[in-house]
């Protein structure tokens, strides 16, 4: 009896009832009822077999489901208790005293301060003033570097001539930490909103553009040669096979960018920003506020976190043969 | 009355590190016809697909030319040719049709999209193109698959899907790279009659690439064996296996006849020759 999958071995130590049978082959024993060297289960086994059957899904395994690539099925029970086991532990430490509210304030006081900046503000704006300014910036340079970087790094990937162009350029620039050209944006566009937006928008850049590429590299020639052989234009075969061929990697690309843009944030905050969060995490630390430090990670976390969400669940509708060709 | 001539092609893939320069093919001369269903047939690696993607128009010759009809083929445009014959150049083009080895369809689409996906590039309207393309999705057997997803599908299914996306674009000149391979025999037999049928209706050339001499003497007007290194066509058999097959609908009894199986006798022994001096 192979058709369960589960730890039989540790069942056939319990005590037996029977002896062995054999397995018949006009008369099939019910799959659960014999243990895997054929000896027959207890009821009281055979329950608990059911049981666990019951756990698992019923739905046909997918190929590679389980002798596929390690680690993978579902995890997000795990994570919501590895979530909650460390917001327990968080409170832990902090409400019996073993941390001082000054290096980390508790769960609850973190809260009530949201509610608090929420309603009252902080450094001059209420919480939602900040966080709008913050996302406006964030969002706001992102769809610039799509609507910048994704015809780029499609030119780039489709054109020896923009290759050239363009190669050397954004090679040089990619690896240079924001900070270390934020005083150069500065200087060229002033300390309001555009060179924020500016400095956020060249950290997103790069991973769109090269994402981008790698997707136009990633298309199978074949299909491009069949396109061709089917009468493509040039134009045609861009349009119609490798833009397609290339949206896996560009939504990859687009994840790594918000999260770059959520690095450089602070970055570009710290310098003249009114409102921000950010410049409130900013502020607050001037002032060892530190549960309004942590309050302003927190929500910049989860923010970004609902957001790669939506990112993964757009990729699943738009792409959803990705790995599967 | 269009033809496909080969004149002295030669193909030298360059050395990969620490290699020698492969040359695929030496030499190698062929016309093939209107109503020409010229087979391949040879050891692996004898330079099948690179001959296949030299009529493509996918590569290009580093000796010799090829023509179709008065333009000359060129894996792609060579300023200043000084060409001697014809005037006009062309690449891959919707006169070639090619199935690949292994599908090369477009995931994004499903079956019925992929399938009319020639015809959309060249304009064709909506109503038509989805007529046609049922048409042949039809005869592979894939009627009540539609709006199936590409990995939705098996692999034999894909194969048909590529198959009827080819036929489905009407091309004049058919290349096929051993297109059956990886189907089992029933729907394999049953797409090779397809395939000759579609061939004797519209006298289409086609060139059709494949590793089972069964298939090869059954479907072949011509076929062709090649040797490798360097590759080259080593010999030339007129056939008409194909045409005892279209009259009797019967491939069992075509293949065993004397005939056909001393032509198999021939052909498995120049290849087994190949196979050994390799
Ligand atoms: N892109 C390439 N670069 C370098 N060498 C190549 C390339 N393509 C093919 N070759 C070489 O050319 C020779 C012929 O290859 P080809 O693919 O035409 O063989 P084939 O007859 O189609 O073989 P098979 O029956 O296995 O498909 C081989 O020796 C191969 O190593
Ligand atoms: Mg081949």
């Amino acid at each position: 009896m192979t058709s369960n999958s589960l730890p039989m071995d540790a069942l056939s130590e319990m005590p037996e009832s029977a002896e062995a049978t054999k397995p018949s082959i006009n008369k099939p024993a019910p799959a659960v009822t014999t243990s895997s060297n054929g000896r027959e289960l207890t009821p009281f086994a055979q329950m608990i077999v059911r049981q666990l059957n019951k756990l698992q899904k019923g739905s046909p395994v997918a190929s590679g489901e389980y002798y596929g690539q390690p680690g993978a099925g579902d995890s997000r029970i795990i994570a919501l208790f590895s979530t909650l086991f460390f917001i327990g532990l968080w409170a832990l430490v902090t409400e019996t005293g073993m941390v001082r509210p000054l290096f980390l304030p508790s769960p609850v006081d973190v809260v009530a301060r949201m509610v608090d900046i929420t309603l009252d503000g902080f450094s001059g704006a209420t919480l939602g003033q900040h966080l709008a300014a913050s996302l406006g910036r964030i969002f706001g340079s992102f769809a610039l570097a799509c609507l910048i970087g994704i015809p780029l790094g499609v030119a780039i990937g489709c054109s020896r001539v923009m290759r050239g162009i363009f190669d050397p350029l954004i090679e040089f620039y990619r690896p240079l930490p924001p900070l270390a050209y934020l005083p150069l944006v500065i200087i060229w566009m002033g300390i309001d909103e555009s060179s924020k937006i500016m400095l956020i928008f060249l950290a997103m850049l790069a991973p769109v553009v090269l994402s981008a590429r790698a997707g136009v590299s990633s298309v199978k020639i074949e299909q491009i040669q069949v396109a061709y052989s089917m009468g493509a234009s040039r134009r045609q075969v861009v349009t119609q096979v490798i833009l397609h061929g290339a949206l896996p990697d560009i939504l990859t690309g687009m994840r790594i960018a918000i999260g770059f843009g959520w690095t450089t944030l602070v970055a570009a905050e710290m310098v003249a920003a009114e409102r921000g969060i950010g410049f409130m995490v900013l502020n607050a630390s001037e002032f060892l506020v530190t549960d309004v430090v942590i309050a302003g990670i927190v929500i910049i976390g989860v923010i970004a976190y609902l957001f790669d969400m939506l990112m993964r669940y757009m990729e699943t509708k738009l792409v959803p043969w990705k790995g599967q060709i | 009355m269009n033809k496909l001539k080969i004149h002295d092609v030669s193909v030298v893939y360059p050395a990969a590190q620490g290699g020698d320069p492969v040359t695929a093919l030496n030499e190698v001369n062929l016309t093939i016809e209107q109503g020409d269903l010229v087979v391949a047939l040879g050891a692996s690696g004898c330079g099948k697909t690179t001959l296949l993607n030299l009529i493509a128009g996918f590569i290009r010759p580093t000796d010799g030319y090829l023509t179709l009809g008065d333009s000359r083929i060129e894996g792609y445009p060579r300023v200043a040719v000084g060409l001697d014959i014809g005037d006009e150049v062309t690449g891959p083009g919707a006169d070639r049709g090619v199935v690949f080895q292994k599908h090369a369809l477009l995931p994004w689409l499903n079956v019925i999209e992929n399938t009319e996906f020639g015809l959309k590039l060249q304009g064709v309207d909506k109503q038509e193109r989805r007529e046609r393309a049922a048409k042949f999705l039809k005869l592979v057997g894939l009627e009540d698959f539609h709006q199936h997803k590409i990995y939705q599908l098996s692999g034999g299914m894909q194969q048909r899907v590529g198959i009827a996306r080819a036929l489905t674009n009407d091309p004049q000149m058919l290349l096929l790279d051993e297109p059956l391979g990886a189907l089992d025999a029933l729907t394999r037999e049953s797409l090779q009659e397809l395939l000759l049928d579609v061939w004797r209706e519209t006298h289409k050339m086609m060139f059709f690439i494949t590793h089972d001499v069964d298939e090869a003497l059954l479907l072949a007007t011509r076929l062709i064996v090649m040797s490798p290194r360097p590759g080259r066509i080593t010999h030339e058999f007129e056939l008409n296996f194909n045409q005892q097959f279209l009259e009797t609908r019967n491939a069992r009894q075509v293949k065993s006849s004397p005939e056909f199986i001393a032509m198999r006798e021939k052909i498995l022994a120049i290849i087994h020759g190949d196979e050994i001096a390799a």
